[in-house]
């Protein structure tokens, strides 16, 4: 007894003199050899879940996906759409807590383009395209009906406030700055911003930080009275899906057939997509318009140009995502005595054994990195915004109440609002219906 | 027949609609080739390499679960089984006994149980352990360092990005097959 006590004290005093954090086990006090038959027990290892299930989400997915696409385009029914939607939040939110989602999915495929040694799970790339495909198909059916995050802003959008058009085209040009900036993050290996921002993962997983919960119901709280915030507003996965509902080849329409210019649609949109028809072209005289046009072509290199110097001077604060370039910084402050405390970060690397130099060299190239990356971005944001000034611009004749392609979730709102659809649903109950042409 | 009616204008937009559409599909269809190319069907998942684990406690705090994934797990086959063991009494203690003032663990997750003199079993119940690591570093501190951290995959959500992994100092997540999901000392050790 005495003996292992000073074996023990022993031992410590080496370590502490030593000063050696090293994991590795020692075997300072010799397994016993037990003479009671004590049997020894075995680590539990709960398994990890099974790979079958991954290939079920997959699957789920894409009934899901059919299903939305069939409720939205052939049988125009919200209630179905809606019925999905809370089928959705259970199972993809609820049930699988929020991963893998498409939107997060968006992160490692630019994870495989940047970095070589990285192998992408199947199923995630599975989770990135068939929503995409889809789209291109039918529109943002995946919007509609499948994607959790929507459906929990669906569901509670209970009293929606109109948001100014101009208001809402600017708050709109977020997600691009986002998306370009979560790819500076993957590609700079400064981490997966989006599933830290992710609005409703909290509630998914019920158990979230005080900051976290926080987040999620602003995000809740406010999507009751503005029509998906996160959508709108943030999802980086926006911008692709934006893409691919422009050019889709079926896409909702809000009359079942011919339009009557009854304007009763516009009201029942709460996105505010529902433009109204436009046939005048007189309105403004064309010489103003191309004038305007003109100016804006001289515009773009300007702002695309403007956008790359912005984006690369910005390197130094934008590196600061970046663990290495924080870990640097704090060394480097503590070597010429700026700061007195050490951190863990700081602890942990001196206790490691690597050379400092090497550390920052590491961050000097990560700078440089951020430097090429942000000059990347800041052209990419430039061209987004001359664009979105140009389509802005351009007026397009319209003989019908539309539906703005790209950013129109095919959330079925829309449908009872239009006499024509009226007429055919109770011609469908079989009532007889006087109908005035 | 409709294109007709509507004139020419329409039909310019539709082709360069549906043009856009093909290139679209075929960057699709590229960028997912390229990444099915570069894809893996084996499942990983996040674990601790207790090797380089420096049990600072950010695994505590930062989980996305509450209280987190990761547990503290021991390795029976290299415990020294000690009657005064590291891991389970505060270095000050007072008496070698269960009471809670001479113990480490904050949430009372281990047990002491009296096998044969002069050893004692120690065993983790993890409904009750927070993942702090205060007995884990005093474990590899002073004794065998039997105790060690791990994702436990009963509790861990595999997120795309662990944020346990992100605030580690030391870099001990890793992502492993999901066919051998833990990374055990016991079996390290006996590798050599």
């Amino acid at each position: 007894m005495t003996v292992r006590r000073f074996l023990l004290l022993a031992a410590a005093l080496v370590i502490l003199f030593v000063g050696t954090n090293q994991g590795f086990a020692i075997i300072r006090f010799p397994h016993p050899e037990f003479e009671s038959g004590y049997v020894l027990p075995k680590t539990f290892t709960p398994p990890a879940r099974a790979q079958v299930l991954e290939y079920i989400d997959v699957a789920v997915l894409v009934i899901c996906l059919a299903l939305a696409s069939y409720f939205v385009i052939k049988k125009r029914a919200r209630i179905g759409v809606f019925s999905l939607m809370i089928f959705s939040l259970l199972y993809f939110g609820f049930w699988r807590k929020g991963c893998v989602c498409p939107v997060g999915a968006t992160q490692n495929i630019a994870l495989v383009l940047f970095d070589p040694l990285y192998r992408i799970p199947f199923v995630v790339v599975a989770f990135f395209t068939i929503p995409l495909l889809f789209s291109l198909f039918f529109g943002r059916t995946f919007c509609a009906a499948v994607c959790p995050l929507g459906a929990m802003q669906d569901i509670f959008l209970l009293k929606p406030v109109k948001i100014p058009g101009w208001l809402s085209q600017a708050l709109g040009m977020i997600p691009f700055a986002y998306l370009g900036f979560i790819i500076l993050g993957v590609a700079t290996g400064s981490g997966f911003f989006v599933c830290r921002f992710d609005p409703f993962v909290s509630f998914f997983r019920r158990s979230a930080s005080l900051n976290r919960l926080l987040y999620s119901t602003a995000f809740l709280l406010s999507g009751v009275f503005i029509g998906r915030p996160y959508c709108r507003f943030l999802c980086p996965y926006s911008v692709l899906l934006r893409w691919m509902s422009r050019f889709s080849k079926w896409h909702v329409t809000i009359t079942p057939d011919e339009c009557v210019q009854c304007s009763l649609c516009k009201e029942s949109c709460p996105f505010g997509l529902i433009q109204a028809p436009y046939a005048d072209t007189s309105i403004l005289p064309l010489k103003r318009e191309t004038r305007r046009m003109l100016l804006l072509f001289i515009l773009i290199p300007v702002l695309i140009a403007g956008g790359g110097f912005v984006g690369s001077r910005l390197n130094v604060p934008l590196s600061r995502i970046n663990r290495t370039v924080l870990l640097a910084e704090q060394v480097a402050r503590e070597n010429t005595s700026k700061v007195f405390d050490t951190t863990l970060e700081s602890e942990t690397f001196r206790q490691s054994g690597k050379p400092e130099r090497e550390l920052f060299s590491e961050a000097l190239a990560l700078q440089a990195g951020f430097k090429r990356g942000g000059f990347i971005l800041g052209c990419f944001l430039g061209l987004v915004l001359s664009l979105r000034l140009i389509e802005l611009t351009i007026r397009k004749r319209r003989d019908r109440y539309e539906v703005d392609r790209a950013g129109c979730f095919s959330c079925g709102r829309c449908f009872a609002s239009c006499p024509r659809e009226q007429l055919l649903r109770k011609d469908k109950k079989g009532r007889v219906i006087v109908h005035e042409p | 027949m409709s294109d007709e009616k509507r004139g020419a204008k329409l039909t310019r937009r539709e082709l360069f609609r549906k043009t856009t559409r093909l290139v679209t599909a075929a960057v699709l269809g590229s960028c997912a080739g390229f990444a099915v190319f570069k894809s893996r069907t084996e499942a990983t998942v996040w674990q601790i390499d207790p090797n380089i684990c420096v049990q600072c406690g950010n695994c505590a705090k930062n989980c996305v679960l509450e209280p987190s994934a990761v547990k503290c797990v021991h390795a029976y086959a290299i415990c020294g089984y000690c009657d005064l063991c590291s891991g389970y009494l505060r270095q000050n203690a007072q008496a070698l006994d269960t009471a809670a003032h001479n113990r480490l663990c904050p949430t009372g997750a281990i047990t002491r149980t009296f096998v044969e003199d002069p050893y004692f079993e120690y065993t983790i119940d993890e409904t009750l352990c927070i993942a702090c690591g205060k007995c884990v570093k005093a474990c590899t501190a002073f004794g065998n360092g039997s105790l060690f951290l791990q994702v436990r995959h009963d509790r861990c959500l595999n997120c795309n990005e662990c944020s346990i992994a992100q605030k580690c100092p030391s870099g001990a997540f890793r992502r492993v097959s999901a066919k051998t999901p833990y990374i055990l000392k016991d079996e390290i050790v006996n590798r050599g």
